[in-house]
């Protein structure tokens, strides 16, 4: 209760802000059409208009809790015309999944490697570090249009982008976190002359899954940020990226402010997931969370 | 040193150190933590280092563990070289700090040794429940580390490195970092828990009045370069209670520890 007020403070405010941001920037475009037409209008009259208007430059909350409820309940999952938001979301959470793992794959075996092998660190590390530096909406649609060329197409491309953006931080993440293993810890298993899988599986694992699951966290929310991007050259087929570019297009605004909450939920339902498969983990390996 | 109980007069010493030397390469200048040290301990002994911070009294303790090479002379353990005593799990080794996995209940921590060496599980819960009951921990095998106070782990840390029966117990400052009335309880159960198991043991300590308590001789360290001063051989009985560091004989041998360190010039500035 003590937390809930506070955060709903924080809510009304913002609510207030976006209706009031709604009436400034909307109301030019009404007022320049009633001059226009002759229409008589009051103040009131514009407030409501530039709170329930048609592809308004800034949409209110309600309009978009409207499309939302729209394009989820009043079209099946699987639709010709692909209208139903859920259908985009699924395609999107498929590839940021996929991506995911793929990135959760290669980050793992980099940081295990990198750990092991000292010249894994002087030759990968900084092609790892650099391959960040690179803009992705530079190198996404290049990636996604030659993957389509090789006839590779649908989940797989955008997994690739996913993965090309997830796998870093868990490098970075994991890599830190085995070597973070206290000296006197090290001592101990030195004294039981531990095999160094055993000094592996039994220290440094262990010691790192807090770092680890840290990174998954930021891993996954960037994975769908890759999915998203990756969906853009595709010209909007399908997607939540592909909801965001045909809105844009067209002018849609609210679906477009549709699209960026479908992403917003989307994103706390994965980092949620990494959240409950952390509190299983280490429920199971035992010790505070 | 003759320790009533059959240990004495045994002709292999469990540690024999003879002129070993360590130095430390450092940027600027090499350091000498360890100078020609000769030091030679017998089966059921307790032998406490004492000296000042930097007299390598840890360092000591290090080389028989092989968790440092030595540059020069000779230790044997048990008639083998350090790595070779290590290999064969001869000792147990307990830190300044209980380095007790949080991830691992009190009884698995125990255990962690008896799984690297490949126990089966009837016998790693069997070992864990004899050691816990010989450092008063029955009742806490399902705790986690954190759940117990200082004290408490650094027992779970002693019972860890007795679980697989180490002829030779390493204790580095194990109890350094407690309160006064918590180190005197635990000395005390360290004493009982010599007594009773006869192992070998080699504690390292800053504390004159601990040195004195619990060893049957100490071995005043000097710092820069790390030098043995002076052995003192106690001839107090093995079984031992607070009390008797009100005695006259404790007094004295006391006296003479503080004694060494002085000439060690271990009050200087």
């Amino acid at each position: 209760m003590n937390r809930a007020v506070p955060i709903a403070a924080v809510a009304v405010f913002f609510l207030v802000l976006w209706y009031a941001g709604a009436v400034a920037l909307n109301a030019p475009e009404i007022i320049d059409l009633w001059t226009r037409n002759g229409t008589p209008w009051t103040t009131s009259d514009l407030v409501q208009a530039a709170w329930n208007m048609d592809r308004a430059v800034l949409p209110t909350p309600h309009q978009i809790v409207a499309d939302l409820y729209h394009t989820i309940f009043d079209y099946p999952i699987i639709d010709v015309r692909n209208r139903n938001l859920l259908y985009h979301v699924g395609i999107t959470a498929s590839s940021t999944v996929v991506g995911f793992a793929i990135g959760l794959v290669v980050g793992v075996a980099l940081a295990v490697g990198i750990v092991h092998m000292r010249t894994l660190e002087s030759s990968i590390m900084p092609w790892v570090i650099m391959s960040q530096t690179i803009p992705i909406l530079a190198i996404a649609p290049m990636v996604v249009v030659i993957l389509g060329n090789m006839g590779f197409t649908g989940v797989f491309p955008k997994a690739m982008i996913s993965a090309y953006l997830s796998f870093f931080p868990i490098t970075i993440g994991l890599v830190k976190g085995l070597r973070s293993a206290d000296p006197l810890a090290l001592d101990l298993m030195r004294t039981y002359s531990a095999t160094p899988a055993q000094l592996f599986w039994r220290l440094r694992l262990p010691t790192a899954m807090p770092f680890l699951f840290t990174s998954l966290k930021v891993a996954v929310a960037i994975s769908l940020v890759g999915a998203i991007v990756a969906e853009l050259p595709t010209g909007g087929v399908a997607g939540l990226g592909a909801r965001l570019l045909t809105g844009s297009y067209y002018g849609q605004t609210v679906q477009i402010w549709s699209a960026l909450v479908a992403a917003a939920v989307l994103s706390l339902i994965l980092v949620g997931g990494v959240g409950l498969a952390q509190r299983i983990v280490v429920g199971r390996s035992g010790g505070p969370a | 040193m003759t320790a009533p109980g059959g240990a004495a007069g045994q002709a292999k010493p469990v540690v024999d150190i003879r002129s070993l030397s360590l130095t430390f390469q450092t940027d600027d200048k090499p350091v000498i933590a360890l100078d020609r040290i000769d030091l030679r301990i017998d089966s059921g002994d307790f032998v406490s280092l004492i000296g000042p911070s930097g007299c390598g009294k840890t360092t000591l303790l290090r080389v028989i563990a092989d968790l440092e090479r030595p540059t020069g002379g000779t230790a044997l353990i048990d008639g083998m070289s350090p790595e070779e005593a290590r290999l064969k799990r001869i000792y147990g080794y307990v830190f300044q700090a209980p380095a007790l996995q949080p991830w691992r209940t009190v009884e698995r921590n125990v255990t962690l040794p008896l799984e690297i060496f490949g126990i089966d599980k009837a016998e790693r819960k069997r070992r864990a429940d004899e050691q816990l009951a010989l450092v008063g921990l029955t009742g806490f095998e399902g705790k986690y580390p954190w759940q117990l106070s200082g004290g408490m782990q650094q027992r779970v840390s002693i019972a860890r490195a007795l679980s697989f029966s180490p002829e030779l117990l390493l204790m580095d400052e194990p109890f350094g970092a407690l309160d006064e009335i918590t180190r005197d309880h635990l000395n005390l159960q360290l004493t009982e828990l010599w007594r009773r198991t006869g192992k070998t043991c080699v504690f390292v300590t800053h504390s004159i009045s601990e040195a004195v308590f619990l060893s049957t001789r100490i071995v005043v360290m000097s710092p820069r370069p790390g030098r043995v001063l002076d052995v003192i051989e106690s001839d107090l009985p093995r079984e031992r209670t607070l009390e008797i560091r009100e005695t006259v004989q404790f007094q004295e041998i006391a006296a003479r520890v503080r004694r060494g360190l002085k000439a060690g010039h271990s009050y200087d500035e």
